[in-house]
């Protein structure tokens, strides 16, 4: 490989990820001001950013341990919402499971809803890069949204405050993934798997958070599956 | 309150370490060997089978509208995911979405 085409793959990554700025730093925000005010102090709040690094599981968190909750409870959910990261662990591992471990291990850590849905959409277009050149793409997606999750926790929980109550902020993360969503109904296996992952999600959820989601995955991959086992691809 | 500031860092800690794992295992323990067809056929749908599924409950019962179903956000999803999907272009389909949210809630 050259070094120019695994830079020029980061930093394609690196593009594709600058939109999720607008939701990542606002959800910090909240995040940071959430945790103190739970009465976390600041270095557990951006603490918990930084080892964890996952934005609903450390709401689901916080929110369960201002309830007075046990932490066995708060860590339970917490880490059930974290598991469909299982599935997107499974996902990549086609694509970049061949990377070095150290890799491996830096995109373990940084696989977020984010960095996957942007890394899978582009690995789907271009199956035939080299994994390094993936690695990078993948890198890039969350180069910038990592550290301003961080930094945004940081400032929440320093200044507090409430963030302006604007329908574009709290709306932007789910027009962003259904942006990225609409590219992948390229057959009517993804499309079959989109509407049945919506909807088994909305029939369970009630489950505990977390909970209904993986089900609804598991139920959608398998319809997506089995459609293909049967038309072929 | 009720918890110590020990209570607090072992949360993080455990969380921290259990959510690596989460994220670690598959791409760390079956590392470059080929997984079976079947499961691979399944995993080929994973974006699809959990991101709608991640924000079909954020469209449909939005929080920040009091939990209702609000006609602004599902139009502006609507609008989101049918650009999207038509130009075959992420931020077609995001700027599509934002316009609609915009130009809906200056309007009504």
């Amino acid at each position: 490989m050259s070094l120019a085409t695994g830079k020029s793959a980061f930093l394609e990554g690196l593009i594709s990820g600058v939109p999720f700025l607008f939701v990542a730093g606002p959800f910090a925000f909240l995040f940071g001001v959430v945790a103190v005010e739970t009465g976390l102090d600041i270095p557990q709040s951006v603490g918990m950013s930084l080892v964890v690094i996952a934005g609903a599981a450390q709401f689901t968190a916080v929110q369960l341990l201002s309830e007075a909750a046990s932490i066995w409870v708060a860590m339970a959910a917490a880490l059930a919402v974290n598991l469909r990261m299982a599935m997107y662990s499974a996902s990549l591992q086609p694509h970049l499971g061949s990377a070095p471990l150290w890799q491996r291990v830096i995109v373990s850590y940084l696989n977020f809803d984010i960095s996957y849905a942007l890394g899978i959409a582009h690995f789907d277009e271009r199956p035939e890069r080299p994994v390094n050149q993936k690695v990078a793409y993948f890198l890039g997606t969350i180069a910038l949204t990592a550290p301003f999750w961080v930094i945004g926790t940081l400032i929440g929980a320093a200044v507090g405050g409430a963030l302006p109550d604007n329908a574009l902020i709290d709306f932007a993360m789910p027009i962003l993934f259904l942006a990225i969503v609409g590219p992948m109904l390229k057959t009517l296996a993804h499309l079959a798997a989109a509407v049945s992952s919506a909807f088994a999600a909305m029939l369970l959820f009630w489950l505990p958070t977390g909970i209904g989601l993986l089900i609804a995955a598991a139920i959608a991959m398998a319809v997506g599956a089995e459609i293909e086992r049967r038309r072929g691809r | 309150m009720s918890h110590s500031a020990t209570e607090i860092w072992a949360i993080i800690a455990v969380l921290g370490v259990g959510t690596f794992l989460i994220r670690f295992s598959f791409l760390g323990l079956v590392g470059a060997r080929r997984m079976p067809d079947w499961l691979l056929r399944h995993l080929r749908y994973t974006p699809v089978a959990v991101l709608p599924g991640l924000v079909a409950p954020l469209v449909a019962w939005p929080d920040a509208a009091g939990g209702d179903t609000d006609p602004v956000r599902l139009a502006a999803a609507l609008a989101t995911l049918a650009v999207a999907f038509w130009r075959k272009n992420v931020l077609w389909g995001a700027l599509a979405g934002a316009t609609t949210l915009e130009a809906l809630n200056w309007m009504f």
